[in-house]
């Protein structure tokens, strides 16, 4: 089987990486880079617990390869915090009780704040419809919504993020 | 063990033209498969259907991602084009609804990043939800093989569960559509076990043309019902014949649910899956209806 050479951004860093063709981006995050934030939940497309952003937009990263995030710029969990500082919708999640086990917290983190990048002031309804795609089979859903609307009406009172 | 054993092995190659991807298809046979988004590929693979050798991602091939449209020759859409990029797309929103809501009710908001038109289509599931779209909007693909480019209707293209017109060694490059008419109106409903975010159980598209002044036209097709996507010809044609109206509707109601050929499985009766046909076909039609009146 081959292994390509590849060049991708993760976090804001520049890594060059050998991979083999049939290593999905979840893998090579948590077995080559160390990221071990992002989880495997399903390895199947219908969990996401991998969530990852490529280029701005969520993605589960068990379902794409590690070759095609060649050139591509990648965000995880541990992105959202640079400096080891949480950021205002990480402390949102701790302030608002929205977690219990964690396992869906950093898929969760990342598709709520691919949401506020690109509509930082989202109805409940467009909550619930960003996060169709992250299950949670512990907390439940509403104080995870309550704290991505608390970090909204912050946002809002602040004039926007 | 381990319950998530990732991907068996297999080769990538990125082809960097279409006779290069063709040309690998051609020499693999069977052994080979085209990638784009992977979202019906991979679980595919990991659950053992089928096996490949090598993977040819063909989604960055020129004009893959590439959404054209012209107000005489109608709207030509690169295969690799995804579901969210149809959803939020101004033109498709406006000129072609059916289309957008289709792609917008497919899986979440992730998976919709990576699906394209193409791989739905090509994999040629029942419940596709943008193949009624395709049939409604009389849409023909565009395949590309060894001998070069041909065109084939949607109407032709879909042949059983997973079986197309695609001739071994051919992919799918692009879909188009003509024009359509300024009065035009569209409504596609999908039925999951929950609101959003699963396969359909049923998928019922509507397009409606024309207006209350008598010259108006209906076209329904039916999603997940049927071994392959299908027209409701009998319920068009009982439209055409007669005004507009609660009385049509229902009548057309009936003849789509005569239409479809559902089989009972874990996610539904065939006798639920069919009077649902019945009642979303209806619900469609009037909903057309009110916006062409409007
Ligand atoms: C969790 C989950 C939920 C889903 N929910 C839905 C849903 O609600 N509605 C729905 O319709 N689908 C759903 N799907 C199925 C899937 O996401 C769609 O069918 C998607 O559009 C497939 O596109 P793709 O680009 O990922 O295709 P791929 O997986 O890359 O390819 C699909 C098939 O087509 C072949 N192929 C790829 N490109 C070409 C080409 N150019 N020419 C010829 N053949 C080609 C491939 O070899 C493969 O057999 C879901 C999938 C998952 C994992
Ligand atoms: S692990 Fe990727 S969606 Fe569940
Ligand atoms: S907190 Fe346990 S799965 Fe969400």
């Amino acid at each position: 089987m081959t292994t390509h050479a590849i060049t991708v951004t993760v976090n804001g860093a520049q890594e060059c990486l050998d991979v083999a063709s049939n290593t999905t981006l979840l893998q090579m995050l948590r077995e080559q880079l160390g990221l071990t934030g992002t989880k495997n939940g399903c390895e199947a497309g219908e969990c996401g617990a991998c969530t990852v952003l490529v280029n701005g937009e969520p993605v589960n990263s068990c379902m794409m390869l590690a070759v095609e995030a060649d050139g591509q710029e990648v965000l995880t969990v541990e992105g959202l915090a640079p400096e080891g500082r949480l950021s205002p919708l990480q402390e949102a999640f701790v302030a608002h009780n929205a977690i219990q086990c964690g396992y869906c917290t950093p898929g969760m983190l990342i598709t709520a704040h691919a949401l506020l990048q690109g509509n930082p002031q989202p109805s409940e309804e467009e909550i619930k419809e960003a996060l169709v795609g992250n299950l949670c089979r512990c907390t439940g859903y509403v104080r995870i919504i309550e704290a991505i609307e608390d970090v909204a009406q912050d946002g809002a009172a602040k004039g926007g993020q | 063990m381990f319950a998530r054993p990732g991907l068996p092995r297999f080769d990538y190659v990125q082809a960097s033209t279409a006779d290069e991807a063709v040309t690998l298809l051609q020499d693999y046979g069977p052994d080979a498969r085209l990638l784009m988004g992977g979202t019906d590929l991979f679980p595919g693979l990991r659950e053992g259907r089928f096996g490949a050798r090598v993977l040819i991602d063909v989604k960055q091939l020129p004009g893959m991602r590439q959404l054209d449209h012209d107000d005489e020759t109608g709207l030509t859409i690169g295969a690799a084009v995804t579901m969210n990029e149809l959803a939020r797309h101004p033109v498709v929103q406006a000129r072609y609804p059916v289309l957008a809501q289709a792609a917008g009710t497919v899986a979440s908001y992730q998976i919709r990043n990576r699906a394209t038109i193409g791989g739905n289509l090509c994999n040629a599931s029942p419940c596709a939800d943008t193949a009624p779209a395709t049939l409604v909007l009389e849409a023909e693909f565009l395949l590309y093989g060894l001998q070069g480019e041909r065109a084939v209707t949607a109407g032709e293209f879909f042949r059983g569960p997973g079986q197309t017109a695609l001739r071994p060694a051919e992919m799918m490059v692009g879909i188009r559509i003509p024009a359509s008419p300024s009065r035009a109106a569209a409504r596609y409903l999908k039925l999951g076990r929950c609101r959003s975010g699963d396969l359909s159980l049923v998928g019922v598209a509507v397009c409606g043309f024309g207006n209350g002044d008598g010259r108006h036209a209906f076209r329904i097709a039916l999603g997940s019902v049927a071994p392959t996507p299908v027209r409701a010809s009998e319920a068009e044609a009982h439209l055409a014949s007669q005004p507009a109206g609660e009385a049509a509707f229902a009548g057309a109601a009936e003849k789509a649910m005569a239409a479809s050929s559902p089989i009972s499985d874990v996610r539904g009766t065939a006798e639920y899956q069919r009077a649902m046909v019945r009642t979303l076909t209806l619900r469609a039609l009037r909903d057309v209806w009110a916006q062409l009146l409007a």
